[in-house]
């Protein structure tokens, strides 16, 4: 298989090459836009045979673009980061409440002001309610591989929902690293052509799609993508076990647990920055720390059972959360305290507010959360439930 | 006995059933405007169906699709308010890709189109994307119930333009899409009303005949909206031509210099006053008691008219 070094946004851009998608309505921004660069160069190269590229003038067109071309019919892609995302809010609800598997890559991207470029991921996190699937990649060849599978989950019968998969701004869009891409003759295989439910060119079908739905029929609507986004739990993990059957990359587990079955403190947290955390396990463990961590792949839908079962077995979970709520807490953390409200499961739980704009989490942090999450074990009690961590004194 | 041909096609692409008020001119407008198109598909490319319909938020959108139901027998989707050229564009590209023939009509009021659409029109008219924008002009927000939009005319009463004390009502010209749509060198661009039908369905016929994009925007009386009789609607749209106030034209390939004109007088002086047009509709009765008001109306159409390059009397 080809093995190329290259950065995560050329990853994201030969994913949907391999993926034969048809329509990209796509719009600069930074860190972005060397995804769509890379792809109007497959285009004007003549590396893809079937793709027509729609550069719009704005965000919300982009995602309007693709909602048209998906509902006729077509493999649909798009990338965006932070303001370009808010912006296309709006339409992120209409693609899942027509049912429409578009795939768009994220680069997590602080949101202004202050004006910034770097990794945040309140950007993604605060568009968890439009009914999007959200996959957060740890590094270059999980955005490869998550774009493929995107599709298949996506499209799938019983699904039928849009899907995010989301990288770090720069620590991936920007930094290469060896991803081992899958020939075309796989990805064939692994990925059959769509099809679609319904298609604008079918004309001895005619279809009204986006009709007003009154009181009578709108909770139904509701009901149906609830219901497919629990559906899509099982075909996440069934396409991620046949992606690993087939390709030797496992994606059947929605949490990643890394050295977590003696580990007593669980580092949790998603996308890049758990390289770190792994590598900083590692290395804690070598000094006989009993840590381990766990890294949510997918936070729509979110993986409930996994990390009951999980927390069944630990004492302190650390979730370190590269986002915020405010006058709240971090994204994640408010999440997995809330599914282990209602179990028996009650480890310990502290907020780590880390990495905001582009902050690095270095493992010596890693170290010093560790003993700090000791202390809090040993004594039976918080300090404090969120803790800026990185705050200057 | 021989049966003449119809002047249009029989083919009904707008169902009966959907819920516009009587006398509606926007719902005039559909039902022409798709069986315009649907002729120039069949002569085209030997299908009548090679359409498919994108549509902005507003009146003919809620009217035509009230789930289970539906007023359209043609492929259509909605796609909310600032964006069905947006989502015509998407169509457009996703056509071509899976290799069917045909072209895409994209429709918007003046609020979808004038206000919050025009950035997504000028996109898809820059990218030369093969569609229709199709704007049916009753100049305001009616869906919302009657307010103000920069395709409002001077004068108008809305909801939020009132006249009062300190206000005349609408105290802006109106802004005219159409010629925002020809400086973007559109291959087709035309005005219309619903008053003359024939002009309407021969210049939809040949905006989506045309490859690439094209602009109509064509008046539609609104009942409630211009506080007319509903069975007038036609008639006043009738009126806004023959008054002047509604200039009818077309323009190719941004060729300001040769606009063609229709039903206008050779003299250059429009036989019905403009009273006649305002004063059969609520929404101008404020203006009589102010007559500078119509003075300055007819002003502002003249530079209109100017503008395009003639010089007119108004009545």
């Amino acid at each position: 298989m080809p093995k190329k070094v290259i950065s995560g946004n050329y990853a994201a851009a030969y994913a949907a090459k391999h993926a034969r998608v048809e329509v990209v309505a796509a719009y600069p921004i930074t860190p972005q836009t060397s995804i769509i660069e890379k792809i109007a160069e497959f285009i004007a190269n003549g590396e893809v045979e079937n793709l027509e590229y729609v550069p719009v003038e704005s965000e919300h067109s982009a995602m309007a673009a693709c909602i048209g071309a998906s509902a006729t019919g077509a493999r649909t892609f798009t990338a965006t980061s932070a303001q370009g995302l808010a912006l296309m809010h709006e339409m992120l609800h209409w693609a899942a409440g027509a049912r429409l598997p578009v795939v768009m890559v994220n680069v997590n991207r602080a949101m202004a002001p202050p004006w910034s470029v770097w990794d945040d991921q309140t950007d993604s996190l605060a568009q968890r309610d439009t009914g999007w699937l959200q996959f957060y990649a740890e590094n270059n060849q999980e955005v490869y591989d998550g774009v493929l599978m995107a599709f298949k989950i996506g499209e799938h019968e019983k699904v039928n929902l849009p899907v995010m998969i989301i990288e770090s701004a720069f620590i991936l869009s920007h930094t290469y690293d060896v991803v081992d891409m899958l020939e075309q003759e796989e990805v064939d295989e692994f990925l059959p052509p769509r099809k679609p439910l319904y298609s604008l060119t079918d004309f001895d079908n005619p279809f009204s799609i986006g009709a007003l739905g009154t009181p009578a029929d709108y909770y139904e609507f509701r009901y149906k993508i609830a219901k497919a986004m629990e559906e899509a739990k099982k075909i996440i993990k069934e396409v991620g076990k046949e992606f690993g059957e087939k390709f030797g990359r496992d994606y059947s587990q929605m949490i990643e647990l890394y050295k977590t079955d003696d580990a007593d403190i669980v580092f949790m947290g998603m996308g890049s920055l758990m390289g770190t955390v792994k590598e900083a396990v590692e290395i804690l463990r070598s000094e006989g720390y009993k840590v381990g961590a766990a890294k949510v792949r997918w936070f729509r839908p979110f993986p409930r059972e996994e990390l009951y079962e999980l927390a069944k077995s630990v004492q302190g979970i650390a979730v370190l959360d590269r986002n915020f709520s405010f006058g709240q807490e971090g994204i994640l953390f408010n999440e997995a305290k809330g599914v282990l409200y209602n179990t028996g499961a009650k480890p310990i739980m502290k907020n780590y507010i880390v990495g905001l704009g582009g902050r690095d989490l270095t493992v010596n942090d890693v170290r010093k959360i560790a003993n700090n999450m000791k202390k809090i074990i040993e004594k039976g009690e918080l300090d404090k439930e969120i803790d800026w961590y990185h705050l200057k004194r | 006995m021989a049966i003449r041909k119809p002047p249009i096609t029989t083919r009904e692409y707008w169902a009966p059933g959907h819920a516009a008020c009587a006398g509606c001119g926007p719902a005039i407008v559909m039902k022409l405007a798709t069986k315009a198109f649907s002729e120039a598909m069949e002569e085209k490319y030997g299908d009548p169906n090679a359409f498919a319909i994108a549509h902005a938020t507003g009146c003919m959108e809620v009217v035509s699709a009230v789930f289970p139901y539906t007023a359209w027998k043609a492929p259509w989707i909605h796609v909310a308010f600032e964006n069905a050229a947006a989502a015509a564009s998407g169509v457009e590209a996703a056509w071509k890709k899976l290799g069917r023939k045909g072209k895409i009509l994209a429709i918007g009021g003046d609020g979808g189109t004038a206000d919050i659409g025009l950035q997504a029109l000028s996109g898809m008219l820059e990218r030369r994307h093969n569609v229709v924008y199709l704007m049916y002009d009753n100049e305001a927000y009616m869906n919302t119930g009657i307010q103000r939009s920069s395709s409002t005319p001077y004068g108008a009463w809305t909801t939020t333009s009132p006249p009062g004390k300190y206000s005349i009502g609408e105290d802006k010209p109106k802004k005219w899409v159409a010629l925002i749509a020809a400086a973007h060198q559109a291959p087709y661009v035309a005005t219309a009303s619903i008053g003359d039908p024939y002009d309407f369905y021969r210049k939809m016929k040949k905006a989506a005949s045309v490859d690439g994009p094209a602009f109509v925007q064509v008046l539609a009386p609104c009942v409630p909206g211009w506080r007319i009789p509903s069975e007038k609607t036609v008639e006043i749209a009738r009126l806004a031509i023959e008054s002047g106030l509604w200039p009818l034209f077309e323009i190719e390939n941004g060729d300001f210099y040769n606009i063609k004109f229709q039903r206008f007088p050779k003299d250059g002086k429009f036989k019905k006053p403009i009273e006649d047009y305002l004063k059969i509709q609520g929404r101008f009765k404020h203006l009589f008691k102010r007559p500078e008001a119509i003075q300055e109306l007819k002003n502002q159409i003249k530079e209109v008219w100017r503008i395009l390059g003639k010089e007119v009397e108004l009545l």
